[in-house]
């Protein structure tokens, strides 16, 4: 199977109401890449993947497959499987007979849609469940069955509209790294949409941070963490201390709570730092403040330390020592940790 | 004690009022029985009406089923598609359309079948064939398919549905047939269910649009009530009751396993 590459040019897409979902989108997403599609709700992420999908037709713009416009083309002939968030398998049929069903649209002989459900039924760990109806099916395996369904025709690309996000936490996790080793054994163009930054992490080559319509930045997950474009998707991907500026000093700025070490010429507004690169010290360290309290999450605890900005820190230590809310807490962090934003 | 007093009084009242309705259609399934109604039971019971009734009416119950049959068949092949649009559609447009089709239940069938006379009475072959009691009958049962059949629509979450048989290729004649209708069949089955009904009873329109040659089963008793002993009435009923009950509940039974087929 040679995949698809998928691109958006110019895509414009507002509502009747005059809502602009979708601004003027550009994006390429190459051909065997998992592209997940994170922000908000109403960011436009499902809107844009129903374009990709056909299904929203673009009021400007185009939307090429392969090099191919394919923008005037309903979804049924752009060749997609399509996964939805409730999963919408056909109630009326039996688990066989939903997977098998774009292959007898596609008027594949019957001998050949058994096998290839029956291979499907494998791939996704439901073998023997052919005969089950939707309903006697827990929501894992409906999910399953949908992903099967979407794939037995062998779309150039598949499309995913928050998989996971109807299944229970501790599943979802599981579900998760299945689906993840799917996808590269497919290795089929996927685009999935999602509000789960964990998800997109996991799962994407490249995420896409939405942003009312626009791209707030299309990077790697490594990229995206490490160096976030503006504060929204520094933000949306992890969590994130601002230390509000209040001057120059000798080797740094002046923060809330000490200073920072800072030696670039201009002087942001803001600086940024994660909190896993607060390290909880015995020494001097560069900023002090009192513990607000302490949230024990297994291998680390976050700790919130009330430096005297609008906001405590979020502090991660992976160190067990139990602290006192009110007890003085040193903080070091090395000076390439920390980073200014655009606004 | 003084809740058991109350559980008796309300057991007293619910059996006058079941007596109070079922004791006449008793007494006329009785009535039809009876060799002679005026002398009373005392002159003994006989299956003599009913034959009489048969023998001359017979016609009468076989097209009265061939026009339930009909206008059931037609009314889905109306109404299915006509709910599927209305649903989709769900504007202003479509719900006075929606209340427009009531219509024909609101008026007195006798007004309804004047206006298809006024109309297409001139029409001799048509006027004069069963076909045209089926156009009224159609035209008055329609909404009682089209209500139940959108409210099972807009209950599916049909339009995910549309979407995920469209991506897998399928275009909208067959959507429609593979995933909209099988997944309203519940509904279309209680439609048919009251069409049916319907139809085998109707009188109102069915006596303004029948010819002698076109006489259903609601007619020919009207018929019979007027110029027949009131034995060949009764009985008549009663062949009508043993008509349509078994058949009723046929199709509530059907309906049922259907209806429990769709539940999750």
């Amino acid at each position: 199977m040679t995949a698809t590459s998928i691109r958006l040019h110019n895509c414009r897409k507002a509502f009747a109401d005059g809502t602009v979902a979708v601004d003027d989108l550009s994006l390429e997403i190459h051909a065997g890449e998992t592209l997940a599609i994170l922000g908000p709700s109403g960011c436009g992420k499902t809107t844009t993947l129903r374009l990709i999908a056909g299904l929203e037709r673009p009021d400007a713009g185009q939307v090429l497959f392969a090099g191919r416009d394919v923008t005037p083309l309903p979804i049924e002939r752009r060749d997609v499987g399509m996964v939805f968030q409730n999963y919408a398998l056909f109630p009326n049929l039996n688990v066989a007979d939903n997977i098998g069903y774009g292959l007898k649209v596609r008027k594949v002989p019957r001998a050949e849609r058994e096998r290839r459900c029956a291979e499907l039924l494998e791939l996704v760990g439901l073998q023997g469940y052919g005969h089950r109806a939707i309903h006697e099916l827990s929501g894992g395996q409906r999910q399953r069955v949908a992903l099967a369904r979407a794939v037995a025709p062998r779309p150039r690309v598949l499309l995913l509209d928050e998989p996971l996000a109807a299944l229970d936490a501790q599943l979802r996790e599981r579900l998760r790294s299945e689906l993840g080793q799917l996808l590269r054994e497919l290795a089929i163009t996927a685009v999935f949409v999602t509000h789960d930054q964990g998800e997109a992490m996991a799962l994407g080559d490249r995420i896409l941070v939405m942003e009312r319509g626009r791209i707030a930045q299309l990077a790697t997950p490594r990229a995206l963490y490490q160096q976030p474009a503006n504060a929204f998707v520094a933000n949306f991907i992890g969590t994130l201390n601002a230390f509000a500026v209040l001057g120059r000093t000798a080797n740094g700025v002046q923060v809330n709570g000490g200073e920072l070490p800072w030696s670039a010429s201009e002087l942001p507004g803001t600086l940024y730092c994660r909190p896993e690169h607060l390290q909880v010290t015995t020494g001097p360290g560069q900023v002090r403040g009192r513990l607000l309290g302490q949230f024990f999450q297994g291998a680390q605890s976050r700790l919130l330390v009330d430096v005297g900005g609008a906001q405590p820190l979020s502090v991660d230590s992976s160190d067990d020592r139990l602290h006192a809310p009110g007890d003085l807490i040193n903080l070091a962090v090395e000076p390439q940790r920390v980073f200014s934003l655009n606004a | 004690m003084k809740r058991s007093t109350l559980f008796a009084a309300q057991l007293i009242f619910t059996c006058l009022v079941c007596a109070f309705m079922l004791v006449p259609v008793l007494l006329s399934l009785l009535a039809g029985l009876t060799r002679n109604y005026f002398q009373g039971l005392s002159s003994g019971l006989t299956f003599d009406w009913l034959v009489q009734v048969w023998q001359a009416y017979s016609p009468t119950v076989w097209l009265s089923l061939q026009l339930a049959v009909a206008c059931a068949l037609c009314v889905c092949v109306i109404g299915v598609p006509a709910a599927y649009a209305l649903v989709r559609m769900n504007n202003r447009f479509s719900r006075a359309f929606e209340e427009l089709m009531v219509l024909p239940v609101a008026m007195p069938g006798l007004a309804s079948a004047l206006a298809l006379l006024l109309t297409y009475g001139h029409l001799g072959g048509f006027r004069g064939s069963w076909l045209f009691i089926l156009v009224g009958h159609v035209l008055f049962t329609l909404p009682f398919l089209v209500r139940p059949v959108m409210a099972v629509m807009q209950r599916q979450h049909l339009p995910t549905l549309e979407d995920a048989a469209a991506s897998l290729g399928a275009g909208p004649l067959r959507r429609f047939f593979t995933v909209v209708v099988p997944n309203c069949r519940a509904g279309i089955l209680a439609g048919v269910l009251m069409v049916v009904t319907l139809s085998l009873g109707e009188f109102n329109l069915t006596w303004m649009l029948h010819t002698p040659m076109t006489k259903t089963l609601p007619v020919g008793l009207a018929d019979s009530y007027a110029s027949a002993r009131l034995e060949v009435a009764s009985a008549y009923t009663l062949l009508f009751l043993l008509m349509i009950v078994p058949l009723l509940i046929a199709l509530q039974a059907l309906s049922a396993r259907l209806s429990r087929g769709d539940q999750r």
